[in-house]
């Protein structure tokens, strides 16, 4: 791994977000290593969501800045960031429930694409080359995600395991240099929670760098090599694992009470 | 992956073919070559609304105005001017566009339903401006003598000649929608249809598209204004008020909005009822429109198009 810079894939300095008079995030500092799997845990409340969104571009910070491969992109609209290379799920399973499984990974792509109206609507050949190797890449990914049998399904269909899967899919269509996980393991059950940890593990294997949000402890603390504690949109604590299991700040967060 | 049968467009382009023939067989039917002009012109609108309404969500109360913008366009130039009808309908279909996207750039922006009150104060604005500005439009009286259409000297002067022309750009129209549908481009529209938020994190430009495809409707309800200016050689405000916008609703709701095949066929049927079938309803008919937008989308909300569907599903059991 190359030193300096280009270490930090994802760099947030003094950022701060208030809705009105509440503040979600108070000058929170914070960086992502290259490579890595990084989880962000924390109370509800504590401001993940938001500092997702603003990770994600869905609203730019009140204050601060991100940086993503060294150059800022906290003023940049969700779908010019994901042009940069940053990619991510929803917390509520937001799939496009008119569309088949494959369809939603193609879309996933869009980033790579690039047809223009003018050449869908007369099928220029580029356009339809370029859906071919769309299509193709996206069923590789569904082979990758397991539901390589399931393309032709309506995406409404899937049980919420497979949804939560689909949704990560989705978000590898773009090829991310970083992907960010809304609660990956929120509602699923103890074997697909096994599933979408070992895939967690496997994109990050092929070198995607991982945010991850998520409340099931066991899941992060076996695949996390940092974790980012937030309470009340500040940091409270932040390292790898079993630095985190035993800060006495974080049990007191969760636990409440003198520690 | 959504792909649209290329064997029931070849069908119909034979229909469409031999139509006037087999019209010119049966006198009870004789005059209906007229109607399917109507129909045709009709139809060029309620594709692109179907783009616009049923793929991509967006829901849009004023493409009468893009019509008559159109048609008016057409209509001034030609009489006033003597330019070349098929000019103006360039230049219709130009100032449409830039019209289209200063209005929608606003109001695309905005979610829910504010696109719709936009289009539909836009719809009444546009109205009231055919009215008053008698010295362009001839105000409430219309204007007359707008020329034909001749194309290389070749004169569409007869009901047939016209229909083969006005048809002949429904097809184009259609098979160019289809292919944008099963695009790329098409996947972005239903994506941002079923959520803005996911659609943008996955890098789809939101507003951009929004634009785009309200800048194609309003573009093709313009080329058909223009059309109908030059079939009738009369136009009048009446023909571009808000019931017409809601007819195109109408149509489109009652073919089946979230397909293509929809608008063709709610087209259709809408313009015989209306030009044919409704004609002892008199003022009545406007209570058969209410009857038909209430039985469709208590009882068939896919639209006629949908049928198959539920037909295939009563086997499959």
């Amino acid at each position: 791994m190359s030193a300096g810079i280009e270490e930090n894939v994802l760099e947030l300095q003094g950022v701060v977000m208030t809705f009105g008079g509440l503040m979600a995030l108070s000058n929170l500092d914070f960086n992502v290593q290259r490579g890595t799997i990084k989880a962000i845990i924390g109370p509800n409340g504590a401001g993940k969501t938001t500092l997702f969104n603003i990770i994600a571009g869905s609203f730019p910070p009140t204050e601060g800045t991100v940086k993503f491969k060294g150059r800022q992109i906290q003023h940049l609209k969700a779908h010019k960031i994901a042009d940069r290379g940053i990619s991510r799920t929803f917390q509520t399973v937001e799939l496009f429930g008119n569309m088949t499984v494959l369809e939603n990974v193609m879309l996933g792509c869009h980033t790579r694409v690039r047809t223009s109206f003018m050449a869908s609507g007369f099928v220029l050949p580029q356009s339809r080359h370029k859906e071919k190797r769309i299509r193709e890449s996206a069923l590789k990914i569904l082979k990758f995600i397991g539901l390589a049998d399931k393309f032709k399904d309506s995406a409404d269909s899937l049980p919420l395991g497979e949804q939560k899967l689909l949704e990560i899919g989705r978000a590898l269509g773009s090829e991310p240099e970083l992907i960010c996980l809304d609660e990956p393991a929120a509602g699923l059950n103890e074997t697909e929670t096994h599933v979408a940890s070992s895939l967690i593990k496997a994109i990050n294997a092929k070198g995607t760098t991982v945010l991850l949000v998520e409340h099931d402890m066991k899941v992060v603390m076996k695949i996390s090599d940092e974790i980012l504690v937030l309470n009340y949109g500040r940091k409270i604590a932040e390292g790898p694992p079993e630095e985190i299991r035993n800060s006495p700040r974080v049990i007191e967060a969760y636990l409440g009470g003198e520690a | 992956m959504l792909r649209i049968a290329k064997f029931p467009i070849a069908v119909f382009a034979l229909f469409i073919l031999v139509f006037p023939w087999m019209a010119r067989q049966i006198p009870a039917i004789e005059h209906y070559p007229d109607i399917m002009v109507f129909a045709g012109i009709y139809c060029l609108i309620t594709i692109g609304l179907s783009l616009l309404m049923g793929y991509a969500g967006q829901i849009s109360i004023g493409h009468a105005a893009f019509f008559g913008i159109g048609a008016y366009i057409s209509g001034i130039l030609t009489t006033n001017y003597g330019m070349n009808p098929w000019v103006c309908m360039g230049i219709g279909m130009a100032v449409t566009a830039v019209v289209a996207a200063l209005v929608g750039t606003p109001s695309l922006k905005l979610k829910g339903h504010y696109l719709a009150m936009a289009t539909l104060a836009f719809g009444i604005i546009i109205f009231i401006i055919f009215n008053e500005e008698i010295e362009w439009t001839g105000g409430p009286d219309g204007m007359p003598g707008i020329p034909g259409l001749i194309l290389f000297g070749f004169e569409f002067d007869s009901v047939e000649r016209y229909y083969y022309l006005v048809w002949g750009f429904v097809l184009a129209v259609f098979v160019f929608t289809v292919n944008v549908i099963q695009s790329g481009t098409g996947r972005a529209l239903r994506a941002i249809h079923a959520s803005e938020s996911a659609a943008g994190a996955m890098g789809v430009d939101v507003a951009r598209f929004k634009i785009l495809v309200f800048v194609y409707s309003a573009v093709l309800a313009s080329l058909a204004g223009s059309f109908y200016a030059h079939y009738l050689n009369f136009i009048n405000p009446a023909t571009f008020d808000l019931f017409f916008s809601i007819k195109l609703l109408i149509m489109i709701a009652l073919g089946g909005m979230h397909n293509i095949w929809g608008a063709i066929i709610g087209t259709g049927l809408i313009t015989f009822l209306s030009n044919e079938w409704l004609y002892y309803f008199e003022e009545f008919e406007v209570i058969v429109y209410g009857a038909i937008l209430l039985f469709v989308t208590v009882l068939l909300p896919e639209g006629l198009a949908g049928v198959p569907g539920i037909i295939k599903g009563w086997f499959r059991r």
